[in-house]
């Protein structure tokens, strides 16, 4: 598989402040990373690193195997950080015949690009007369000029009304399908669980995790379990040696599974030892809930 | 380059207030022409200023290289601004996400500042060449194409200067508070430096270190030519005094300067390197 981006023992300090520590990782094409942590744990200086405005510390970063210059290989990369940064005075067409001529492509993709993010009635107006979400949506169009092999993410949905959001998302959805290379910064772990297929967890600048979604925690999931004789069922979990910890919770029994188990035959088990259940879900852990036994775990 | 350029170009021509400061710049230059029209008409005083022979060959090129350098403040807000707005927009980290490198972004700059030099050189040729046609009382070719140093000396002082606002602006970021250290940083030179080192070194050392400062030694590639006009001169002789000045172009004030704008552009350039966006 192709190489986009590799990172080596990448580390950035402000001072005495570590904000990426010794961070190694690599982009392969026609995946969706997601990048996770809390606010502060280094994501948008990660990206700041290999988006050529912030300067490293130590370590190195390539980009489609380095044989390119790190802004000749920006020109094939679509990136947006944080706020989207446009010359206020100047109308969505004529910023975007900047960024062409910054990125050495052709002009005529403009009118395409703004019809995908809703905007091509707005073409002639000013930027700095755009609602948030519209910005938002001229620099998707803007990062999408040059057709990337990979487009950058970095909190895109930040500050957004509800309605914003959806437009965002539904955007990042398609461009995803269509096969593009997508890596998204965020904090907002439902937004990466519906998009991302390879996650990469940062915690006070240093790695946790990196690697497909599934893989994250070697967990057989959990019961979610209600019962009549609430008591006597957690007795009989509490015994049973397949299940760690019980938690219950307004009535609502959970019980962690330490090896396989299938729903039937627990329910078959539960039975036929006398206890009758009025409620069984069998799960895995949501993306929220690894992330938090994750971080959690290294306190 | 020609992309550099054109980058430029289209951020500074769709800016409303760029747009109408350097149209005015140039307009300004012309208004030089105007000059021409001064007429005192009092009884029987008749003065009229374009035949008092400030518009003779070559004395003209000296003069309105001079006025017009004294235009160069006002195109510095332009200049500032391009470099602060960058900041303050927060487009510079945009341009360099999309591709620019930060070379290229000086590089660009740069180039927009030489390429306005050329055009105000060769504007303030033509205006001057139109003026002196009209008015001087030598036309031979000879002479017309005498002392044309002083063009260069222009160039040489804008270009100086616009690299000396280019780096203020990436230097404070903000382009009031830039102007305000251009100023400011004319007073250190004018009376701080000069001061410091006359107190400590005299008078004498005091004048040969000034030469070597950026401003000073830009206002010093053209000095000022009113006492070199004849009618000034033979004015100041009838009172029995001499001037004994010296108007000629040096190229070791050329080179100063050439220094300078060297500097302030490989400084610009380490500052904006090392900076995090």
């Amino acid at each position: 598989m192709e190489t986009i981006l590799t990172v080596n023992h990448l580390t950035k300090k402000y001072g005495y402040l570590t904000a990426v520590k010794d961070l190694s990782f690599s982009i392969e094409k026609g995946n969706v990373y997601g990048i996770l942590g809390p606010n502060g744990s280094g994501k948008s200086t990660t990206l700041g690193i290999v988006l050529n405005v912030v300067n490293r510390t130590a370590g190195d970063f390539s980009w489609f195997g380095g044989t390119i210059s790190t802004h000749d290989a920006l020109k094939r990369v679509g990136a947006i950080i944080e706020r989207p940064n446009f010359y206020p005075y100047m109308t969505a067409i004529q910023n975007l015949k900047l960024v062409c001529k910054i990125k050495e492509v052709p002009q005529d993709k403009i009118e395409e690009k703004l019809e995908m993010v809703g905007l091509l009635e707005r073409k002639n107006s000013k930027f700095s007369t755009y609602s948030l979400g519209m910005k938002q949506r001229l620099a998707i169009a803007s990062a999408l000029l040059n057709d990337p092999e990979i487009l950058i993410l970095d909190e895109p949905t930040n500050g957004l009304d509800p309605q914003g959001i959806h437009q965002i998302r539904e955007i990042i959805k398609k461009i995803a399908s269509e096969g593009t290379t997508i890596l998204l910064a965020s904090h907002l772990l439902d937004e990466v669980e519906k998009v991302c297929s390879h996650v990469i967890i940062l915690r006070k600048g240093e790695k946790l995790y990196s690697g497909p979604v599934g893989e994250m925690l070697t967990s057989y999931g959990f019961f979610e379990l209600k019962a009549v004789d609430g008591p006597a069922l957690v007795t009989y979990l509490g015994n049973h040696p397949s299940f760690g910890p019980i938690k219950q919770e307004n009535g609502l029994i959970t019980a962690i599974l330490k090896e396989e188990m299938t729903a039937s035959s627990l329910n078959q088990d539960l039975f036929n030892n006398g206890i009758v259940l009025s409620h069984l879900v069998k799960r895995k852990e949501s993306l929220e809930e690894q992330f938090l036994s994750l971080t959690n775990h290294k306190d | 380059m020609l992309r550099l350029l054109q980058i430029e170009f289209i951020k500074l021509w769709n800016n409303n207030a760029s747009k109408v400061l350097i149209v005015s710049y140039f307009v300004l230059i012309l208004c030089m022409a105007l000059i021409a029209a001064i007429k005192f008409d009092i009884g029987p005083i008749q003065f009229h200023v374009a035949e008092q022979g400030i518009f003779n060959f070559p004395y003209i090129w000296h003069l309105n290289t001079w006025i017009a350098s004294g235009l160069k403040l006002f195109f510095a807000i332009v200049i500032v601004s391009m470099m602060a707005n960058e900041y303050s927009n927060k487009t510079l980290k945009q341009n360099l996400i999309d591709g620019l490198s930060k070379k290229e972004f000086i590089a660009s700059k740069f180039l927009t500042v030489f390429a306005f030099s050329v055009v105000s050189t060769l504007f303030v040729f033509i205006v001057s060449l139109v003026l002196g046609l009209f008015y001087s009382d030598f036309t031979e070719v000879s002479i017309i194409f005498s002392d044309l140093e002083y063009l260069l000396a222009y160039f040489i002082k804008l270009l100086g200067f616009f690299s000396f606002c280019l780096f203020l602006g990436i230097l404070v970021k903000r382009s009031a508070f830039a102007l305000g250290f251009l100023i400011i940083w004319f007073a250190i030179e004018n009376l701080g430096i000069r001061f410091l080192v006359w107190w400590l070194a005299g008078k004498e050392a005091s004048a040969s270190v000034m030469k070597f400062l950026p401003l000073e030694s830009m206002s010093n590639l053209i000095k000022e030519p009113a006492s070199r006009f004849k009618a000034v001169q033979s004015m100041v002789e009838q009172v029995g005094e001499q001037f004994n000045k010296d108007y000629a172009v040096h190229f070791y004030e050329i080179l100063i300067v050439a220094c300078w704008t060297a500097i302030f552009i490989y400084l610009s350039y380490a500052l904006l390197k090392r900076r995090d966006l």
